[in-house]
């Protein structure tokens, strides 16, 4: 009776860790975050780009019909003058954003930041402040501050431990650097900003041939298009 | 038993640090700055910073593409060979 309990007992344990494994790879592989878009690939750029051109159309069609008609302007915001060049700059940065976070079909905490900031931004629009940026720590006080373990080396325990301010102070400009990642543990920091950076980069590809393309097309334009180099 | 369980919940829930070094390098590779450099002189720390560095200079980057571009498209006429691309673009 009491042997074949113990000698159950293994077997079962056995059993359950592995399902806890099996249960732990399928988690994984379903989590959406995991699931990660190919932004180098050309075929995701070029749906980025049909994306912002669509976006940017929107932006075109929305000044020039401001610009046109004071009347209409007037009833909607109190600026009756047309949009500034800072403005119309913003604006396209806002509506390469956010095709960008379309793009990324909402697979990406970062995505769904931009689609949802976009929203809050359109409810209180006044009440929006700009959270000032710490200065980036110096590299020669996080040596310092981990001089008791001597390692120099890459380590983990640098990244985990909490008694090390200055690479937590990393994280935390990390986290806010990121879209939706202010206060996420250091994982899911880590996982989005590369995610982040990937379609950063590809955004910029596609901006950067759009630019040759529209800067191509008309002589008259070229003149601005010198003076800011796509490449800085 | 329970033990047990509370000790494999924590595990679970907590990532583990062969996970935490695999994204540091997955995303030290993604940094033009430290890319080629050999993975054992590049610190965590310094993986951080050259991320947060590269962000920022994307984001400028994508800052002034936004600004060429608007300047760009607001010299389009609705008639002109520009607006032809683009419409040929968007559809």
């Amino acid at each position: 009776m009491s042997s074949s309990v113990v000698s159950n007992h293994p077997v079962t344990n056995a059993d359950r860790s592995k399902r806890k494994k099996k249960k732990k790879s399928l988690q994984t592989k379903d989590d959406p975050t995991r699931n990660h878009i190919k932004w180098k690939s050309e075929a995701q750029q070029n749906i980025y780009s049909s994306k912002l051109i669509q976006a940017l159309n929107q932006v075109t069609i929305g000044s020039t019909s401001s610009s046109s008609s004071a009347a209409a302007a007037s009833s909607s915001s109190s600026v009756s003058a047309p949009p500034s060049a800072p403005k119309r700059g913003r604006a396209v940065r806002e509506a390469a954003d956010r095709a960008l976070a379309v793009a990324a079909k909402g697979r990406s905490r970062w995505s769904r930041a931009i689609l949802t900031n976009r929203l809050k931004l359109k409810f209180r629009k006044q009440k929006r402040q700009k959270v000032p940026v710490p200065p980036p720590a110096s590299s020669t006080s996080a040596i310092t501050g981990s001089g008791r373990s001597r390692k120099q080396r890459f380590s983990v325990l640098k990244l985990k431990g909490k008694s090390l301010p200055t690479v937590q102070r990393k994280v935390r400009v990390l986290g806010r650097l990121v879209p939706g990642c202010r206060k996420q543990p250091l994982p899911v920091i880590l996982e989005e900003a590369t995610d982040y950076i990937a379609a950063l980069e590809m955004q910029v590809r596609a901006m950067t041939a759009l630019a040759e393309l529209l800067s191509v097309g008309g002589g008259s334009s070229s003149s601005a298009a010198a003076a800011s180099p796509p490449t800085s | 038993m329970s033990s047990r369980r509370s000790r494999q919940s924590s595990g679970s829930s907590r990532i583990s640090d062969d996970q935490i070094i695999e994204l540091v390098s997955k995303l030290r590779q993604l940094l033009p700055e430290i890319r080629d450099r050999r993975p054992g002189k590049v610190s965590a720390s310094k993986v951080l910073q050259e991320t947060c560095n590269y962000i920022r200079s994307l984001h400028k980057e994508v800052d002034d593409l936004s600004e060429r571009l608007s300047q760009l498209l607001s010299t389009i006429d609705e008639d002109s060979a520009e607006a032809a691309i683009i419409r040929s673009l968007i559809m």
